[in-house]
């Protein structure tokens, strides 16, 4: 344990370098995901055959292992920081597409119906209606997409997108437990403090008319 | 300012085929309360949405106040006409004041009137403003719902408001006490509704008119009072239900009650006739009728047997010994109001007279006839 405290102690400028880069890689992923799937979501609840089509394949991209991704990406982006923003981009897709889809198609027709008959406009009923109602749910596709991201990251290193996964691979080959752990464990604080942060906004996006 | 609707033979089928309105022709007076009535599928809540264009009818027009509505853009003609749906749809992530204020607000009005208006509202449909303005809606039972539903559509001040079976849901005794409301609302407000229901007991209670809908054609249009005693065919009679008339005893009048095969007499005929017929019929009383003119009805009076127990006098004409003063009533008079002319004078026979004419009499069975018509039903309830 000391051992430890004095890794961390002697490199603490490369664990907040590493840190940094493993923030950017998974936040810049997940930032790209919402751009694409957010209006993807939207788009797809007006027809039912492009939402299964949009769907599949986000699912298909889902199931293909990480590191496999990483090396499928390659021939397209090279190694370095774009393909894993890529790669972590296609993993983050779906959980947002689909959370969105869900949480918008969830809105009771009732509550759309009474809209639209009281005059509001397509988009109107959009903005002031479906999306503060679908928010908690497409925010819980934005907080998994994002741990699962921040996880993923850690492999990028293999790929000479560098981030914490770096530290640990180095450590492991090393046998450098102090190393590994000074790693692994910013890692898994990370994720659990973003789950925590992006867990308020929900809560603060959310209506108290609907949380309860 | 009031406003009138009007359907023009209008049509509506989906994929050319299933006539869902069929060539259907309404006229709707500025501040009368229509009701559309049918079974499920008949084509009243089609009818309805083609009002405010959330269905487009397939042929026909539709005007208000005079206008075409395919004129008007959706949105603004919307925005003007009061909406209120079965299963309340409001916006649950919004407070009982933002859901009353929301479309006065999309259309920009000062704030603190929309808050002044979102306050009148809520006491108008009798929900306390102070305890209810900043709740939810899941914090409301169901016909507090519909209460702040009925204030949201009544928010922009619209002439017209739609009704899309707004109590249906709700437990009888909340959907009596709403219904009531509506009504008394209406006095205040005069607005022209249009509201959909598949329960005819509610058309007839609420209804200015009722309009009783099938396979999308209107087949009556008319006052409820009407519907009920004049029904134009077999089916309007089978879906109002034949005693139904009898269920709803403040529409019965004195010609729905009074027997019309009295015992009559002319004037001029000796008293011995009456003792005869008065055994022969097993009546306590007679209308005289003069046997002059052309109508033999003409009524002079009545005889009861008191009258005839008194003379000994076999000979003595009618005329002579008939009671002049009698009550009587018009064949429209209400049944609450012969009820409190009988009390009130201790009558046990009202003649029904119309211009004169005798066209029956109310007795004690007539009227024992309807009571016990009408109690199992209270007795149920």
């Amino acid at each position: 344990m000391g051992d430890f405290f004095q890794y961390v102690a002697g490199h603490l400028d490369l664990i907040l370098e590493k840190t940094g880069q493993h923030v950017g890689l998974a936040f810049s992923a997940v930032g790209l995901a919402c751009l694409v799937g957010i209006p993807a979501g939207l788009l797809i609840t007006r027809n039912k055959k492009l939402a299964n089509a949009v769907i599949n394949v986000a699912n298909v991209m889902q199931t293909i292992p990480s590191l496999a991704m990483f090396a499928l990406v390659i021939p397209l982006l090279g190694i370095g920081a774009k393909n894993a923003i890529f790669a972590l981009f296609l993993y983050a897709l779906l959980p947002i597409t689909k959370n969105t889809y869900i949480g918008i198609k969830n809105v009771d027709p009732s509550v759309t119906e009474a809209a639209k008959g009281m005059g509001m406009s397509r988009a109107q009923i959009l903005y002031k209606v479906e999306m503060p109602l679908a928010v908690a749910v497409i925010m819980g596709g934005v907080r998994i997409a994002t741990v699962t991201g921040i996880g993923i990251a850690t492999i990028a290193t293999l790929i000479g997108a560098g981030g914490l996964g770096t530290l640990i691979y180095q450590g492991i080959g090393m046998v450098n437990l102090p190393m590994m752990f000074a790693g692994a464990i910013p890692a898994a604080l990370l994720a659990l403090l973003t789950d925590f942060i992006l867990g308020l906004f929900e809560k603060k996006l959310t209506s108290k008319g609907i949380s309860s | 300012m009031k406003v009138v609707i009007e359907l023009k033979q209008v049509c509506k089928t989906y994929n050319h085929k299933d006539m869902v309105v069929n060539n259907l022709n309404l006229h709707i007076k500025a501040g009368e309360l229509v009701v559309l009535v049918g079974e499920s599928g008949c084509g009243k809540t089609t009818t309805m949405k083609m009002i405010n264009r959330l269905e487009e009818s397939s042929s026909g027009s539709i005007f208000i106040d005079g206008k075409d509505i395919r004129g008007v853009d959706p949105i603004e003609l919307r925005r003007n006409i009061g909406y209120v749906i079965q299963r309340v749809g409001l916006f649950p992530h919004l407070t009982v004041g933002q859901n009353i204020g929301i479309v006065p607000r999309l259309t920009k009005k000062d704030p603190a009137k929309i808050a002044k208006k979102t306050i009148e509202l809520l006491d108008m449909v009798d929900l306390k403003h102070e305890n209810y303005l900043n709740r939810f809606p899941n914090e409301l039972s169901g016909g507090e719902e519909q209460r702040v539903g009925v204030a949201r559509a009544l928010a922009n001040d619209p002439d017209i408001v739609l009704m899309d079976e707004p109590f249906s849901s709700l437990d009888p005794i909340t959907r009596g006490q709403l219904q009531n409301e509506l009504l008394k609302l209406q006095e205040e407000l005069h607005k022209t509704i249009v509201f959909v229901t598949h329960d005819i007991n509610e058309a007839i209670k609420i209804g200015d008119k009722i309009a009783v809908m099938q396979n999308g054609k209107i087949m009556q249009y008319d006052t409820p009072e009407k519907i009920l005693k004049k029904p134009s065919n077999r089916f309007i009679e089978n879906f109002v239900g034949q005693d139904r008339l009898w269920k709803t005893p403040d529409m019965l009048r004195a010609r729905d009650i009074m027997k019309k095969d009295y015992v009559r007499i002319g004037m001029n005929r000796p008293l011995a006739h009456a003792v005869e017929l008065m055994r022969e019929k097993n009546c306590e009383a007679l209308v005289v009728v003069s046997s002059s003119g052309n109508n033999p009805d003409y009524m002079k009076g009545m005889v009861g047997r008191r009258q005839i127990n008194k003379e000994c006098d076999h000979d003595v004409r009618m005329k002579a010994i008939m009671r002049t003063d009698v009550i009587t009533v018009q064949p429209d008079t209400p049944l609450n109001e012969v009820l409190q002319l009988r009390e009130k004078h201790k009558l046990r026979f009202i003649p029904v007279v119309e211009e004169g004419i005798t066209m029956g009499i109310i007795s004690e069975p007539s009227i024992l006839n309807v009571l016990t018509e009408i109690i199992p039903e209270s007795e149920g309830f």
